[in-house]
């Protein structure tokens, strides 16, 4: 039943998950491409709406892969299911093992989880990146360049870095989502 | 004439209706992330509704990043269970999460055929690099705020390293794993830096007549935790967790010296 799988599935990821909603993306990206519930652009495309309405991106990208999935019933299991193990653990720290962070073994397994995240974003970074420029996902299954998806990137970047240096903080998500819109909009207007 | 604990009853509701309520409200207008929602609650319910203090605040927000799973449920949660226990753990999780629920179930149904317009089709491949660029900056800034040192290097560059190449070879390896190996990575190094220190304090207890160290490392002990103060371990932990294994330390050292 696909309910029960998303909420399997969502309870694993949830309860591995650090490092922000951005650690969770490797994870769900791998659960949902595996399965072959949609393809990447569609989940990059999720990510994206999850970034630019309320509430954390993690909870949000699980309840529209959910609902994509099974509708309500699918939202609400995976939803559920990534918010449950954390939802137990800080009750039982809150509760009872107040100390149980400062355990050094637990600290140890922490620091060792930490060097691990980064890696996990950024290798999912570049892998996305190379699908989106490159159209490349693996060897044997060929590449097509996207002039316009690098021509965005820079603009982007540019973009990023003038408006910090404008307005001396760093741009919200929404702001870069929409511009890339704009960008979007205009250059794939454009005929080849 | 109401009995005592049906008033204790009236108020304990009652803060668990506040208390979601507050939570609905922070829920919606959370954007951005973990931590606009971390601000949030501390104007709600340090600042206005005193309901937890500064201290406990900041040890919520060390607790809330170093758990699984996003910051800003857990906070809601801890706090929750700080204002109204177990229950007010439940309402404020469900609470927060609702508003964001329901927006995006609702956009989930009109997705698809918003998608078939082309020009949405457009921005949304221009959205697609935006969203590239969100996840190497989160995971560049992510990269600057970690020690370079030697564990976390090699950690570092091994996951990132099979993680690529898994994908570009089409190899099956689930993320979980890298995970649960890291874990274990850091725990076995911490063992075995453990078991170093035995070794140099048997050592020095054949030249030493009194035994500082092993005393330290009984009383540590009984307390229940174990207290990391070698340099090359410390560098492997976080840096604030690392200042409450370092307190818990001194407050024994302080009781050994009232002694």
């Amino acid at each position: 039943m696909i309910c029960l799988d998303l909420f399997l599935i969502f309870l694993k990821i949830g309860a591995v998950s650090f490092g922000g909603g951005y650690g969770m993306i490797p994870l769900i990206r791998d659960e949902v491409v595996s399965h072959g519930w949609m393809s990447e652009e569609m989940l990059m495309n999720l990510i994206a709406v999850a970034e630019s309405t309320p509430g954390p991106i993690a909870v949000n990208v699980a309840t529209f892969v959910g609902s994509s999935q099974a509708g309500v019933l699918g939202a609400l299991c995976a939803t559920l299911g990534v918010v449950l193990p954390s939802f137990f653990i800080i009750l039982l720290i809150a509760a009872i093992l107040r100390n149980l962070l400062k355990f050094a073994g637990v600290q140890a397994v922490l620091g060792g989880i930490r060097p691990c995240i980064v890696g996990m974003v950024l290798g999912t970074g570049l892998t996305m990146l190379l699908s989106t420029v490159l159209g490349f996902s693996s060897f044997g299954k060929g590449m097509s360049f996207d002039w316009r998806a690098l021509v965005i990137l820079f603009l982007l970047a540019v973009a990023f870095f003038a408006f910090k240096k404008w307005k001396k903080h760093e741009p919200s998500p929404i702001v870069l989502i929409l511009f890339a819109a704009a960008c979007g909009m205009g250059l794939y207007a454009i005929p080849m | 004439m109401q009995s005592k604990k049906q008033k204790r009853e009236r108020v304990g509701l009652k803060r668990l209706l506040i208390l979601g309520l507050s939570f609905l409200k922070i829920g919606l207008f959370t954007f951005g992330g973990g931590y606009a929602m971390i601000a949030l609650i501390q104007k709600e319910f340090v600042t206005k509704k005193k309901w937890v203090g500064e201290e406990e605040f900041l040890d919520l927000v060390a607790i809330a990043e170093s758990t699984p799973g996003p910051l800003a449920i857990n906070s809601a949660t801890y706090i929750g269970y700080k204002a109204g226990g177990v229950w007010g753990a439940a309402i404020s999780t469900l609470c927060v999460c609702i508003p964001s629920f329901l927006i995006i179930y609702l956009i989930s149904l009109f997705f698809d055929a918003f998608l078939q317009f082309q020009l949405v089709n457009y921005a949304f491949k221009g959205i697609q690099v935006a969203v590239v660029f969100l996840i190497v900056s989160a995971g560049w800034k992510m990269f600057k705020q970690i020690k370079k040192n030697a564990f976390n290097v090699v950690l570092f560059s091994g996951v990132f390293g099979c993680l690529v190449a898994f994908s570009v070879f089409a190899v099956d390896f689930s993320t979980l794993f890298y995970i649960l190996i890291c874990g274990a990575c850091g725990l076995a190094v911490y063992l075995t830096s453990l078991v170093a220190k035995r070794r140099k304090g048997n050592a020095a207890k054949d030249t030493q007549s009194l035994s500082l160290t092993s005393q330290e490392a009984s009383l540590s002990e009984k307390n229940g935790t174990v207290c990391v103060k070698e340099e090359q371990d410390a560098e492997v932990l976080a840096e604030r967790p690392v200042q409450k294994t370092e307190d818990v330390c001194n407050e024994t050292d302080a009781g050994e010296e009232k002694k």
